[in-house]
């Protein structure tokens, strides 16, 4: 069993609905002992924050760009773990002076782990955090990179 | 001078700025309430400085946060940020002084600091 902090606002009956759901798919995956594309969203409840991820791709290199607005840059942790990449951290509360009117932004910790789908090079992965985006650049392991190979033709 | 070639403004190949069907975000917002005023703070990431537009009007209070396009190289092959810009409006309270807000955004966080006009702010009387 597991208690969820109450939240007075009229989404959090939506979360709690929508965190059954995701119970419910993990236990489908566990009966098909499936797993739905190595992306996918952790099982984690949804009325914690889960910042949003994009993930580009060319030939030399993956990109993941994180939303991760109001942080500071040293509240921000990158792991790399073999081919899985986690960013994780926490986000405090701005200091206040006054009463809180009205709450829909989530606090507290996040964390959000992917897969990639190839080898990278852990040596030569950068970041960088502006207007609220996190950019991590992980270039791809040689031997993952594609080759070109010429047939001769006779 | 033949008239037909003429483009008439009305008949312009950009479409109207009203015909367009903008589709928006709702940015999450926490509102604070202080003795001088309020304080909306807004999550807004990818948003800049230059992209935000908020005006006033009608006792309204709109705030639009225009993203700047993500720079990155190779293809999106997995999404979950919407590529939607900000908007959203607030009814502002009769005592709010829409003379004095302000605005800044950093880290993708927009601070809309609201003060109430002097008349309505709480004042000791001195009892004779």
């Amino acid at each position: 069993m597991h208690i969820v902090r109450y939240r007075h606002s009229p989404q959090s009956d939506l979360f709690a609905a929508l965190d059954r759901l995701t119970n419910m798919r993990a236990e489908i995956d566990r009966v098909f002992e499936s797993t739905v594309g190595s992306f996918s969203r952790s099982p984690a409840p949804l009325s914690r924050w889960n910042p949003a991820v994009n993930v580009y791709q060319d030939k030399d290199q993956f990109t993941v760009v994180v939303e991760l607005p109001g942080l500071k840059k040293e509240e921000i942790e990158i792991s790399l773990h073999d081919d899985t990449l986690t960013i994780s951290g926490e986000r405090k509360r701005e200091e206040s002076s006054g009463l809180e009117f009205l709450t829909e932004r989530l606090y507290g910790n996040f964390q959000r782990s992917l897969t990639l789908p190839t080898a990278v090079d852990t040596e030569k992965v950068k970041a960088s955090y502006k207007d609220g985006l996190l950019q991590v650049v992980l270039p791809k392991a040689e031997e993952a990179k594609p080759k070109q190979i010429e047939v001769a033709l006779k | 001078m033949n008239i037909l070639s003429q483009p008439k403004k009305d008949q312009a190949m950009v479409p109207n700025e009203d015909d367009r069907q903008a589709v928006y975000v709702a940015p999450p917002a926490d509102v604070e309430s202080t003795d001088v005023g309020y304080v909306i703070r807004a999550e807004m990431p990818g948003v800049e400085k230059d992209g935000l537009e908020i005006t006033v009007d009608r006792g309204e209070l709109i705030i639009l946060g225009r993203r700047k396009p993500i720079e990155v190289t190779g293809e999106l092959i997995y999404r979950e940020i919407r590529p939607h810009d900000f908007r959203r409006v607030y009814e502002l309270a009769p005592s709010i002084d829409s003379t004095k807000i302000t605005a800044n955004i950093d880290q993708g966080i927009l601070t809309v600091t609201l003060p109430k006009a002097e008349t309505v702010k709480p004042r000791k009387i001195a009892v004779q």
